[in-house]
């Protein structure tokens, strides 16, 4: 019998230790796996596994008629529901080729960019929260809050709005409602730099986000990632202003970008964010025109045979939607939605290579997914 | 009591494909479907006009072509591939219609690309060519089921690994045994009947 | 026999037990003061302002299910806890609470025992509570907690010798290592260490911080990357041991840092006549609020901070603190021999 082999560098061999973060871990923003090939604490690779809260939503699309698919946009990117609402609602628009009337399309302006404040308050919190800084969470959280209370007094809901409909919305705003924002912009402004405060030159800080998880234009674009996280990396691409939709050809607005393409860059876009959402929201209540809130819209949604691709600004990025129309039945034949959370996150593995493990962490607060997106 | 008489479901015949209309004769397709008419002919089979959109019905054979050319033509200059999904259309020969939604950064503008391919007739990825093609084929793989070849990481994405069947597909059950069926088809078979039997009475 | 064996007993008691009570109301302190900053109010319903939140803790802790992982390594898997929570307790031997009181006409010392190696001892039994969190770690068989207690190995070794060699410029200073001669030492130069040894005093905060496993520098159980660290595995009375030893350390940092710095028991500007109404705050008091000053530092500093990063805490532990803490060392011993 042949002797086993005796490995003399035994004792020096290294062998790369795998660790699979979530579906249920603190950080992972909801049930994402990420296994992670570590060597010592430095990440080899990772690999992203999804699919843990699919629930067939374009499936279920394509078996619900037009109106009914609203509610389960709410479901995709629950914390900013409102702007999936719109996207769906403005693509079947574009199907049936129905004039919005203005009122309803600044109104959904005020909405989205209100959804954007909201979703970047939950972003900045759980973000600084992975990196240890818990206080910016409950700062976040107190304002967020505010803009549920405004949604909730528009449309009762304040997580699943449901808050729009095929040619424009269901409810004309409550009296006073406009002022309230206004209110909202007011405090907002002060509260936006109590964040800067604890955060943006704070050396910790700092030194945990510069230069982690640097990724170029060019690249950032040919791996489909979009939103802040590509704005970060100095493409200015940003659907608001490429194909304007709602009342964005109207307003005036800056899109921020970083230079680095670090996850501090991306911390800075989206805190710039908050400023032009605030300027955006401010021109759009201030101009409210008058008129009917919603567009003459046949009593029986049925567009006629045909397909198209619209895609919306979300919070987290290019949220696009692919319908097809047979043109016979009164739901859609196919249902496609492009979520922004999945390209983005499909950048994770490219980013996370070479850092450490509290880098993963930063590294997923930082292209801000919504596993509800993801999955669908 | 009588029963009441079943009204019969109309049955609507499923459609064989997507209408795709040409271009009104007043609209000329942008430049570039043009020049990649110049550069690759015969790749494109038709255009198509819809609500503002622009569409290329390609040749499925010869995507990686187009992709390319798309990709790296100074007027096209595709540089991002916003989306790749596909359509199941049963009556058809080639069953699938997958679609390409491209944008470019650099002029702003936005093209569709769409091929026909069959059930188990193998299409090339374009994950090469735009590495944010890689999880959208995965998930056009584990949702429909078209056969890619060239992908670096063929894998079910969003439904578990060892799933049977294609969810998105046409003939696909929107309810049905799922994960019971998996574990023991006996069970579901059993839960069937006497849904069935609920209904009758 | 009442000098050599029931005053000391007393004395130990007492102090165990008021250290025990002090700990878990640590804790309701920290969350109190964290709630606060955080614009909310903390626990609110257990007692008049959540202040029975200790006892309640403690009861739930109790009566929880202590569960050993399968895998584990049984003894080790139980005897970590205690390793890391009997050294926080035995400390506190030789920490002055305050001079000497009279009661029931007996002089009675306000510490268990005075050694002439008092500040040695502090820093080799603390040393040894890190072991409680490497076995944690090793013992538990998992992943997470072993990452953990690497982290916790390297870590609390570096920060180990960057506060031991900034005490020993204390120790040149006052010329003794005992605690009680270090006060007194402080009470004869007429001011605190603290003014003497400004530099020294700043590292030994860093360090007590990075010691403790306080943020920013808790990485060990940094719960959002290792979801919680060494402790992942453990449940009930065990987990309980890990985080009393943790508020013990705190404190006994704390008390560490108010003795060799800010003068122990004595009041501001110690044994200067024009401030001598000072002394008519008992002794204890001013320790104790010393020590709380910090306490509620540690407390706001883990509220505004965020995480350091593993090696970033390395680099700052041996390219800038060891570093700083030698020179330091050098200049307090050159101007000692040129002065004196």
């Amino acid at each position: 019998m042949q002797p086993p082999a005796v490995h003399h560098g035994a004792m020096f061999d290294t062998d790369e230790l795998v660790i699979n973060m979530g579906p249920q871990h603190p950080s992972t923003h909801g049930v994402l796996r990420v296994v992670l090939r570590l060597d010592g604490e430095k990440v080899v690779n990772a690999d992203v596994v999804i699919g843990y809260l699919h629930r067939g939503i374009e499936k279920l699309s394509e078996n619900r008629n037009w109106t009914q698919i609203i509610l389960l946009t709410d479901r995709m990117d629950y914390v900013a529901a409102a702007t999936s609402n719109v996207g769906y609602c403005e693509t079947v628009e574009k199907l049936l080729s129905l004039e919005v009337p203005r009122r309803a399309r600044y109104v959904r302006t005020i909405l989205c960019e209100l959804q954007r404040i909201a979703s970047h308050c939950l972003w900045i919190g759980t973000h600084a929260m992975d990196i240890g800084a818990m206080t910016v969470f409950l700062y976040a959280f107190r304002e967020r809050e505010l803009i549920l209370d405004l949604f909730e007094e528009y449309c009762g809901a304040r997580l699943t709005y449901n808050s729009m409909r095929i040619g424009g919305l269901p409810l004309e705003i409550p009296p006073g409602w406009d002022k309230k924002v206004l209110e909202f912009c007011k405090i907002m402004d002060s509260k936006i730099d109590e964040y800067e405060t604890l955060l943006t030159h704070n050396r910790i800080w700092l030194e945990r986000t510069k230069g982690v998880g640097v990724i170029g234009g060019p690249e950032a674009v040919a791996l489909g990632m979009c939103g802040p996280a590509l704005r970060g990396s100095g493409v200015p691409r940003d659907v608001r202003k490429d194909e304007p939709y709602a009342a964005y050809d109207e307003m005036e607005f800056d899109v921020p970008i970083g230079t680095a393409g670090d996850t501090y860059d991306r911390y800075l876009v989206r805190i710039e964010e908050f400023r032009q959402s605030l300027r955006i929201i401010r021109q759009a209540t201030q101009g409210i025109p008058e008129g009917p809130i919603v567009g003459k819209v046949p009593r029986l949604i049925k567009p006629p045979a045909g397909e198209t691709y619209h895609a919306i600004e979300s919070p987290k990025g290019e949220l696009g939607y692919f319908i097809v129309s047979d043109g016979k039945s009164t739901n859609p034949y196919r249902f496609r939605v492009r979520p922004p959370s999945f390209c983005n996150l499909q950048a994770l593995p490219r980013l996370v290579r070479g850092h450490l493990v509290a880098d993963v962490v930063a590294l997923i607060g930082s292209i801000d997914i919504v596993l509800g997106e993801v999955d669908r | 009591m009588a029963e009441a008489p079943k009204v019969p479901e109309k049955k609507v015949a499923p459609p064989s494909g997507p209408p795709d209309p040409p271009p009104p004769a007043d609209k000329a397709p942008p430049a570039f479907v043009a020049t990649l008419q110049a550069a690759l002919p015969g790749a494109v089979v038709a255009t198509s006009y819809w609500v503002g959109d622009w569409t290329i019905i390609a040749e499925a054979s010869r995507i990686l072509d187009v992709a390319t050319h798309l990709r790296d033509g100074s007027d096209a200059a595709f540089d991002m591939c916003s989306d790749v999904t596909a359509t199941d259309w049963p009556p058809r020969a080639e069953r699938f219609d997958v679609v390409y939604m491209l944008y470019s950064t650099r002029h702003r503008h936005r093209i569709r690309v769409k091929v026909k391919v069959g059930e188990h007739q193998p299409h090339a990825s374009v994950s090469g060519i735009w590495p944010a093609a890689n999880w959208f084929e995965r998930e056009i793989y584990d949702m429909f089921g078209v056969n890619f070849t060239g992908h670096p990481d063929r894998r079910r994405i969003l439904m578990p690994d060892d799933w049977q069947g294609f969810p998105q597909r046409k003939d696909y059950p929107l309810e049905g045994p799922g994960e019971l069926l998996m574990e023991n088809p006996l069970d579901w078979l059993r839960l069937k009947q006497a849904r069935d039997q609920a209904d009758i009475e | 026999m009442v000098d050599t064996f029931v005053i000391p007993l007393l004395k130990i008691v007492i102090v165990l037990n008021a250290t025990l009570v002090g700990v878990t109301y640590m804790v309701l302190l920290e969350r109190k003061v964290i709630a606060w900053a955080q614009s909310r109010l903390g626990p609110m319903r257990v007692g008049p302002y959540g202040i029975l939140q200790p006892v309640a803790d403690a009861v739930k802790l109790m009566i929880k299910e202590d569960i050993t992982p399968v895998r584990a390594d049984k003894w080790l898997f139980t005897a970590a806890p205690i390793i890391s929570m009997v050294p926080a307790l035995i400390v506190y031997a030789v920490i002055p609470f305050g001079s000497e009181v009279s009661l029931f006409g007996r002089q009675v010392t306000l510490y268990i025992t005075d050694i002439n190696v008092g500040l040695l001892y502090v820093v080799s039994v603390a040393s040894v509570g890190v072991y409680g969190i490497i076995l944690a770690g090793y013992a538990s068989n998992s992943k997470y907690p072993l990452l953990a207690s690497l982290r916790a190995s390297a870590q609390l070794i570096s920060y180990e010798v960057a506060v031991t060699l900034t005490l020993v410029s204390v120790v040149v200073m006052a010329g003794s290592l005992s605690m009680v001669q270090i006060v007194n030492a402080q009470y004869n130069s007429h001011v605190w260490f603290v003014f003497a040894q400004p530099v020294a005093f700043v590292l030994v905060l860093i360090g007590g911080l990075a010691e403790t496993n306080r943020a920013p520098f808790d990485l060990p159980e940094a719960e959002q990357e290792l979801t919680g660290g060494f402790h992942t595995e453990y449940s009930g009375m065990r987990f309980a041991l890990f985080f009393l030893a943790e508020y013990a350390n705190m404190i006994v940092v704390s008390s560490v840092v108010t003795t060799l710095f800010l003068g122990g028991w004595l009041p501001p500007f110690p044994n200067v006549a024009a401030f001598g109404f000072l002394y008519y705050v008992p002794s204890w008091a001013w320790f104790l609020l010393k020590s709380f000053v910090f306490l509620y530092l540690f407390i706001w500093i883990r509220a505004t901070l965020p995480r350091y990063r593993y090696d970033q805490l390395m680099n700052l532990g041996w390219k800038v603190l060891i570093p700083i803490a030698i020179a330091n060392l050098v200049v307090t011993g050159i101007v000692r021999v040129l002065l004196l």
